[in-house]
């Protein structure tokens, strides 16, 4: 369909994903690249890249930074899917019902998606986590919870703009039931933004994960990269590697993931070329 | 010598597009106090034309060849600057969509006033004087200047345009298809105007139109595109009347007639029986206080088998309304849908599903009607299947139903948007008659097609009728198009049935007022 | 009266979701492990059941849940957002003590954004594909990847450590004591680097809204027609397109001032800036849960009277909004 073609096309598009199929590469080979655990002391505190054959350096316990990166990866690339996938399930089958019925069911999410759009969601997503004492799962029940909702305005929106499409209208004159309207001609067209909009998603999921354990309110029993950016705080002004090298490791995976979303989304909608 | 002079003018498109050239070698004499007209249909070039004449072609299209004389200048020639100056002062064009072509947020009287300050040094006052002088002429005279666009009619934003546009005493105005949009009644009234005005300031006037109703009328002389080049041009008379191109009898004799053709139908055997009819519709949720609008207000009527009855009315005349309310895309509030024995008003869609299959539907827009994701064959086929018919059969009996609307069968593997709109609309004929209805409602089908492939999906239609002995509901808000093609005829207006009765009584004799104004709107009805 | 009506509403509709987000407090509290009396008793070391139970009838925790819901929504709507576990005092008057530096620090942040933002945005909406667009572009991009907590760290290193230009932290000079004009200038100075900080993700946000916004309207007919009456391009700019591409932005800042209170947390604590950020996390530091929720309640409030604010200047920036 020239999709494919489309999106390969466009040289951040692939760059983005090559980015981040490395760091998935990374991320679930880093058992089998690494002999020991992130947790694990590899020798003194402090010492730059390249000392010691570490090729990261060091952090304030003396861990191995190249080590803690890669499993890093892991948990950021772990709660970043799996909120959005959460997010997005959830989303859609509100987002679905709510644009295709309408009624009070629609007036009721209008109301929910408003009330999470204007209350602070990242002050709210600390009291959860806090609350449910932080741990991989309340994260990512946290994030789902607080980003549902803008993943089902946006499939109302398409299910709303759609219902009224007139081969919608045809659909219903030709006898198709609800579920087979849906299935068949609704969603096959929602699906584009939909994608679109779970990139972007898993992107800003992992900036909250990494957020949330830089404040300390991440798993204590797994290292991430904001956890890591978090424990370099006093060591910052003497170690820059210890700060800057988690950092950007979260851009880049971001950005890879952002490009890819702004590739998607050209490559599916290629009236919007600007 | 002419007011404008147009000579071997090449427009040229940004690669990508469909065809390299927008217009090639187009010359053409405006003369002064002339009214000239430009016809085609869409991608003529004949818009593009006019907007070289005014130095306003998007980005990526470019006057690559050619010269356009103003009063003697070469405007494609000119500075940028000298052109600007021109623009509003000399010329000034009007455009065809009036709520798309005035800025939302700005006053109608600040818009008026802002031009005349562009070229005159005027204070806001002065100029507003000035603005509040001309909408008055335009019939405007009891709007405030403080009104927004979206509190006028369609005809009134209209009126504001040629105001602003004449603010100036241009020596030539621009219109292009300014009435496209609007409705028929307002349509002749706006003419109407621009023919006054182009009287009284003995002004020329350039109007690009597609139809040979409104070339009729106004123009002086015209000119015929057709894919950037001039077919044929001359003295509206003489081309009318002997038309020596091809594709000008064609665009001629594709304008439906104004007489009727049918003879009604003695013994309608009736299918479909309407009786008090009414539709409401509140807008707002729970807190608004918007009053209700009654889209359709006890409205009665029969349609029989073999027939063809048009329901013509304006917009908001509550015809979509009605079309939608007997297919039950819309829940009628009261009255009863009566498909012979069964009232099907108020029926719950469980019950109404199988009966779907007796009454079906061809939709207005081309572009939405057909799923873009889904290829015509499984399209054509969906509607069986979801009737419990065998696929293979279904596949079987769609390349037959391509056949009768004059498709070939390797149309089923392809997506919609490969298609033009003329063939999109028989596609939908197909889908639709795929389930051997008894019923078929034509929603303004071809309201959004060109005219010579309207007449061509026009006489598809009757064809179809005839041989598979439908009764069709024709909604349309063109009287020409119900004269070609219905037997029968019900007036709307305001959710209201105004008048009805045969095609030809209504034409020849119409009782009520409002059919008499729809009647006397129509372009183009004395002179063809 | 129209406009009355429809600020009546609005304002209708910020009080509800006040309530609802008071509720939302209430039942959070019920979430957290143990309760008010545990948590109590643990920090003051006594664990008996006497000591507890004492302490809960103190504290109210042993009535029936809607009494407990009712007296609470009363206490609210009064101020009282109950006491601080560890600080002991009044939560309400702690948050109020920080709150000025919070709101100085978001509208600086704000106003940078919106200005920057519109201007870097129309600019490049100007020139689509030149160069200076794709690098807005390009800009912008880096921007929404970015943590904002280690954008901050690094502002930090390197314009506080490596050039020594501003100071790294806190909101004044400490020990210095200035007065009057001085202190202003030395708030100022502060204020620079964490305003920046939290300014960036939403800067790159609004350019890139008015960037698509501009090009989406440039594309009108009215856009058109202004031209055709002959107005400057500076006129047509300025009065059609702009004016035009404005109005979705003003909903925009409405929807951001949420983000930007999360994102006001993060720096604040960055920068050790005396805010209501760093407050939020003491709270969840000290597991001082009504303080945390206190912060919660008057976040929500603030936003959405926010909200309220942007809502009536959409009404007046477009006309076509209907009212009442």
């Amino acid at each position: 369909m020239g999709f494919t073609r489309r999106f390969l096309c466009r040289p951040t598009a692939m760059f983005g994903l090559a980015v981040f199929l490395f760091i998935v590469a990374i991320a679930l080979g880093a058992p089998l690249l690494f002999s020991r655990g992130p947790f694990s002391i590899v020798g003194m505190p402090l010492l730059p890249p390249g000392a010691s054959g570490l090729l990261a350096g060091s952090d304030v316990l003396g861990r191995d930074m190249a080590v803690g990166l890669a499993y890093g990866a892991r948990i950021s690339l772990l709660v970043g899917i799996a909120s959005t996938v959460c997010a997005a399930g959830i989303g859609v089958l509100m987002g679905a019902v709510a644009g295709y019925y309408g009624g009070w069911v629609d007036d009721l999410l209008m109301r929910v998606t408003e009330f999470f759009q204007i209350i602070p969601s990242f002050v709210l997503l600390m009291v959860l986590v806090a609350f449910l004492q932080p741990s991989l799962a309340s994260t990512v029940i946290g994030i789902t919870l607080v980003t549902w909702p803008q993943v089902a305005r946006v499939v109302r929106g398409e299910f709303l703009s759609l219902r009224a499409r007139e081969f919608v209208q045809a659909a219903r004159v030709l006898g198709m039931g609800d579920a087979a309207i849906i299935a068949t001609q609704i969603l096959p067209n929602a699906l584009p933004p939909i994608v679109v909009i779970s990139s972007m998603i898993v992107g800003n999921a992992i900036l909250t994960e990494s957020a949330l354990s830089f404040l300390g309110l991440g798993d204590p029993n797994l290292l991430s990269w904001g956890s890591m950016i978090g424990g370099s705080r006093s060591a910052m002004w003497v170690a820059w590697w210890t700060t800057v090298l988690p950092g950007a490791c979260i851009m880049i995976t971001v950005l890879a993931l952002n490009f890819i979303g702004d590739g998607l989304n050209d490559a599916l909608n290629p009236r919007a070329r600007r | 010598m002419p007011l404008v002079s147009i000579q071997n003018l090449t427009v040229s498109l940004p690669s990508g597009a469909d065809r390299a050239l927008a217009t090639e070698g187009v010359s053409l004499d405006i003369g002064r106090k002339e009214i000239v007209c430009i016809v085609g249909e869409s991608g003529s070039g004949k818009s593009i034309t006019a907007h070289a004449i005014m130095g306003l072609l998007p980005r990526g299209v470019a006057a690559t060849g050619g010269n356009i004389f103003f009063d003697g200048v070469d405007l494609l020639r000119q500075p940028a600057d000298a052109m600007r100056r021109r623009r509003g002062r000399d010329i000034a064009m009007i455009f065809q969509d009036p709520m798309a072509a005035l800025n939302p947020v700005l006053a109608i009287g600040k818009q008026v006033s802002e031009q005349i300050r562009a070229h005159q040094r005027v204070s806001e006052t002065q100029a507003l004087k000035q603005a509040a002088r001309l909408l008055g002429e335009m019939g405007l005279g009891e709007i405030s200047l403080k009104a927004y666009p979206h509190q006028l009619s369609g005809g009134q934003r209209q009126r504001v345009m040629i105001a602003m546009a004449l603010s100036l005493s241009p020596r030539l105005l621009i219109a292009d298809e300014p009435t496209t949009a609007l409705d028929v009644t307002t349509q002749a009234q706006i003419l109407k105007l621009i023919k006054h005005i182009q009287t009284m300031r003995e002004m020329s006037v350039l109007l690009i139109t597609h139809d040979f109703g409104v070339v009729a009328d106004m123009a002086d002389s015209v000119a015929v595109m057709r894919h950037g080049k001039i077919v044929e041009s001359g003295a509206t008379a003489q081309v009318l009347g002997n038309p020596s191109h091809a594709y000008t009898r064609a665009l001629i004799a594709a304008v439906p007639r104004g007489a009727s053709q049918l003879p009604p139908v003695s013994q309608i055997r009736p299918v479909i029986q309407v009786k008090n009819l009414t539709k409401r519709f509140r807008r707002g949720g729970l807190f608004s206080s918007t009053p209700t609008t009654t889209a359709l207000d006890d409205v009665s009527l029969t349609l029989g088998r073999g027939e063809t009855l048009g329901v013509v009315g304006e917009s908001g005349s509550g015809k979509s309304t009605l079309a939608r309310c007997i297919i039950r895309l819309l829940d009628p509030d009261a009255g009863e849908v009566r498909l012979e024995d069964v009232d099907i008003a108020h029926m719950r869609s469980a019950a109404l599903r199988p009966l779907r299959r007796r009454i079906q539907m061809v939709f207005q827009d081309p572009f939405s009607s057909l799923n873009p994701r889904q290829t015509v064959g499984d399209s054509l086929i969906a509607g069986p299947r979801a009737h419990g018919e065998d696929v293979r059969e279904a596949r079987r009996r769609a390349a037959d139903m391509l056949d009768l609307v004059g498709l070939s069968p390797q149309v089923l593997q392809r997506l919609p948007h490969e298609f033009s709109g003329g063939q999109r609309q028989r596609i939908g004929l197909a889908r639709a008659l795929m389930l051997r209805p008894e019923v078929l409602i034509a929603d303004e089908p071809v309201s959004a097609l060109d005219v010579t492939v309207q007449a061509q999906v026009l006489k598809l239609l009757d064809d179809v009728r005839r041989q598979m002995n439908l009764a069709m509901l024709f909604i349309t808000h063109d009287m020409r198009v119900a004269a070609q093609i219905c037997h029968r005829v019900v007036v709307m207006r305001h959710g209201r049935i105004v008048e009805q009765g045969s095609t030809r009584d209504i034409f020849a004799a119409p009782a009520s007022d409002y059919t008499k104004a729809l009647l006397a709107a129509i372009p183009g009805r004395q002179a063809l | 009266m129209n406009r009355l009506s429809y600020i009546g509403a609005r304002l209708v509709k910020t009080v509800l979701i006040t309530i609802a987000v008071v509720l939302l407090s209430f039942f959070l509290i019920r979430l957290a492990p143990g309760d008010a009396a545990t948590v109590m008793a643990g920090q003051s070391g006594y664990a008996d059941e006497a000591f507890m139970k004492s302490l809960r009838i103190e504290y109210g925790l042993d009535q029936p849940l809607p009494v407990q819901l009712w007296k609470y929504v009363k206490a609210v709507a009064q101020g009282d957002l109950g006491t601080s576990y560890v600080r002991r005092q009044p939560v309400a008057a702690v948050i109020l003590e920080r709150l000025p530096n919070t709101l100085l620090l978001d509208a600086f942040a704000l106003l940078l954004a919106a200005g920057g933002g519109i201007w870097l945005g129309s600019v490049a909406a100007r020139r689509p594909g030149s160069a200076g667009d794709n690098a807005v572009t390009v800009l912008s991009m880096l921007f929404y990847a970015v943590p904002q907590f280690w954008l901050g760290m690094m502002m930090v290193l390197v314009f506080a450590v490596w050039l020594a230009w501003l100071p790294p932290f806190g909101i004044e000079t400490m020990g210095a004591d200035y007065t009057g004009l001085a202190r202003l200038g030395d708030v100022a100075q502060h204020l620079i680097l964490p305003g920046v900080t939290l300014a960036l993700y939403f800067l790159a946000s609004y350019a890139r809204l008015t960037r698509a916004a501009m090009i989406e309207v440039a594309d009108q007919d009215f856009v058109k027609t202004a031209r055709a009456k002959g107005l400057s391009e500076r006129q047509v700019a300025r009065r059609h397109i702009l004016r035009n591409a404005l109005i979705p932005l003003v909903t925009f800042a409405g929807l951001q001032a949420s983000i930007l209170v999360g994102g006001s947390v993060l720096v604040e604590n960055v920068f050790s800036w005396p805010g209501i950020g760093t407050l939020a996390f003491e709270a969840v530091q000290g597991r001082d849960n009504p303080l945390l929720l206190g912060i919660f309640i008057v976040t929500a409030i603030l936003v959405s009277l926010f909200n309220l604010i942007t809502d009536i200047a959409y009404s007046i920036a477009d006309p076509r909004v209907e009212l009442g």
